[in-house]
């Protein structure tokens, strides 16, 4: 090493001296951070190379195999179309939906402030909650969507939603989107509130109907919010767990077996923590992947 | 994320020009509006409407053909059972009952709220105002794991609380014992940080000019009594809107509880809610009467910081 080079390194130190307090001030978010995320996932991925079932000390290595058998894993497959049937139903949903609210409550109402509470209430109820009382509005015998649909005549007999296999992934779906309509739509409100005027005077005086103002105005100042909710609902509803476990337990025939909730039995009711883990690296891949794509996407619309 | 983060502006929500034309066109628009947006609003609340009446119905009543929208027959039953989970005669005797579950619901996300607002904005002035060898590549590695959802290290996660030395009847190899399951250290210490909390703040400060930090350290301020007197004060908001959304989903958290926490003395609300009375099969009226009481906080909290919620909202998405 040149001299030069040592006395970088020298210079280096005594900076980090002198500013030693940052170091403080770093070190309990530093430390938690580094055992329960960097530790974990060096940890997880570790794993993903054993078979272990928590019990028995033992974590025999097995190389390749945990990635063998999720290439081959039928019900893993059924658990990627599920979470991807979720998430395209319910992303676009909760966002359009949202969307519709917002441009109709943007308007000079009376009203605006509790008609935006209302429909915000949804999205401040626990999920458990909101997937107990769900869960009993589907109720075969005694549920309101059937009291009503069979009152309506839209029903004839009585359904078994959640127990129905077509039928059981479309009210999960429904009840989510009940959850999620108010976020989207305080985002767009926003968003909507930090328009300049200007924009629609200008349309205005170019002769544009109010059609052609929420095309070529609204909608795409809209746009990074859209991506925003996007990105976010993505993420979201690949992690669905909650509404799954108390509403229909993954069941009937799987049909609502998500992959979290397919992480989660494998880890925590048959205690294969090796395949558990491969699993969760999918997920985690997957995400990234997304995540990257939306991010470019992202970009391109804040030139 | 490209979160562009504005000083939010102590603006009252601009009100939407009416549109223009004639009378009767705006009319027949306003009116429009209304006819999608109050029905839509009914069904929106018809659900928490039922959950509240049903919690006031006998256990019979629930069941009734055609529902009761209003309680025939108004109780307080299901509140009284539900409180009562626990006492003498019930099947779960010896348990310190329903009223436990809020408490340490209350109790957890209080602690990971308190903790991650000091720990989050302490790395977040660091991040923002501090110039030391290190800094970003510390700050990549926090960046980066924003993604990791948190599935991929709960199991990691499980194992190191389960081996955690000394604690719960481990030995100092962590060997023997549940360690830190089944606590409530075990429920709070994973949620005492945040990354993107961490980088919110962080955004957040780089607007406070660094004059003002100065100013404090030329007249004899410590690093740690710039942050906490000078650059704390100024992050109301962002502290305001963050502690809500930590409260919020701490409170509301249901997979990681579900998994550390195996006795019922330590059971959150939700963990409550979801395993002692769905898998028990105790009655709904008693389900629906705990669902209004762990819904009401919220609701509650909701409505007090209604401004603050949605402004942290938009903060923490984006603007325009």
């Amino acid at each position: 090493m040149t001299g030069r080079g040592r006395g970088a390194r020298r210079g280096v130190l005594k900076t980090m001296w002198r500013e030693r307090s940052a170091y403080g001030f770093l070190a309990p978010g530093l430390i938690l951070f580094s055992v329960f995320t960097v530790f974990a996932l060096l940890f997880a991925f570790y794993l993903t190379f054993r078979e272990w079932n928590i019990l028995e000390p033992e974590k025999p290595f097995v190389g390749l195999q945990n990635y063998r058998d999720m290439v081959g894993d039928e019900d893993f497959r059924r658990s990627i179309i599920n979470t991807a049937y979720f998430t395209g139903a319910s992303v676009p949903l909760g966002m359009v939906v949202g969307l519709g609210v917002a441009l109709l409550l943007n308007q000079p109402i009376r009203g605006r402030g509790l008609l935006r509470t209302l429909y915000f209430l949804p999205n401040v109820t626990p999920f458990v909650v909101a997937a107990i009382v769900w869960k009993w509005l589907y109720n075969g015998d005694f549920g309101l969507f059937n009291y009503y649909l069979l009152k309506t005549h839209l029903i004839t007999e009585p359904l078994v939603w959640l127990s129905d296999k077509n039928l059981a992934m479309p009210a999960v779906v429904l009840m989510s989107v009940w959850s999620s309509v108010g976020f989207s739509m305080v985002v767009y409100l926003a968003a909507l509130q930090s328009i300049p005027n200007d924009l629609y005077e200008a349309a205005r005086i170019d002769g544009a109907g109010a059609w052609a103002r929420l095309r070529h105005v609204t909608l795409p100042m809209l746009r990074p919010s859209t991506l925003f909710l996007m990105v976010m609902g993505i993420i979201g509803s690949f992690q669905v767990f909650t509404q799954i476990y108390i509403m229909t337990s993954g069941g009937p025939l799987n049909r609502t077996t998500t992959m979290v909730y397919y992480i989660y039995e494998a880890a925590f009711k048959f205690y294969e923590m090796g395949y558990a883990s491969t699993l969760a690296y999918a997920l985690f891949l997957m995400l990234l992947v997304f995540t990257a794509l939306q991010l470019r996407l992202y970009r391109r619309a804040d030139m | 994320m490209t979160a562009v983060i504005d000083r939010p502006a102590a603006t009252a929500p601009a009100v939407p020009t009416p549109p223009r034309g004639p009378v009767w066109r705006r009319r027949l628009w306003l009116g429009f509006c209304y006819l999608v947006l109050v029905p839509g609003a009914i069904l929106f609340v018809a659900p928490f409407a039922w959950l509240i009446s049903a919690s006031f119905q006998h256990a019979g009543d629930i069941f009734s053909w055609p529902p009761q929208w209003i309680p025939s027959n108004p109780t307080l039953d299901g509140y009284k059972g539900f409180f009562g989970i626990g006492q003498a005669g019930d099947i779960a005797q010896g348990s310190e009952g329903a009223w436990r579950w809020f408490l340490n619901s209350a109790f957890v996300a209080g602690s990971v709220t308190t903790l991650q607002l000091f720990f989050n904005s302490l790395a977040a002035y660091t991040f923002a105002k501090r110039r030391f060898p290190g800094r970003n590549i510390i700050f990549m590695v926090f960046l980066a794991t924003m993604m990791v959802p948190p599935q991929v290290t709960l199991i990691p996660n499980y194992l190191v609380l389960k081996h955690v030395p000394f604690f719960g009847g481990n030995d100092v190899m962590g060997q023997g014992g549940h360690g830190f399951l089944d606590s409530y250290w075990g429920l709070i210490l994973p949620g005492a940080v945040s990354a993107f909390g961490i980088f919110l703040l962080r955004q957040y400060m780089l607007a406070i000019p660094d004059e003002l930090l100065d100013a404090a350290r030329i007249d004899g301020a410590g690093e740690f009594k710039v942050f906490w007197k000078v650059v704390l004060p100024l992050c109301g908001p962002a502290l305001a809107a963050t502690a809500i959304f930590t409260f919020t989903y701490a409170w509301e958290d249901f997979l990681w509880p579900l998994i550390v926490v195996s006795s019922s003395d330590h059971y959150t609300a939700p963990l409550g809610l979801a395993l002692f009375v769905v898998k028990n099969r105790t009655s709904w009226n008693l389900l629906m009467a705990g669902s209004v009481v762990a819904t009401l906080p919220m609701v509650v909290m909701f409505l007090i910081f209604q401004r603050r919620f949605i402004q942290g909202i938009s903060m923490t998405g984006l603007k325009g």
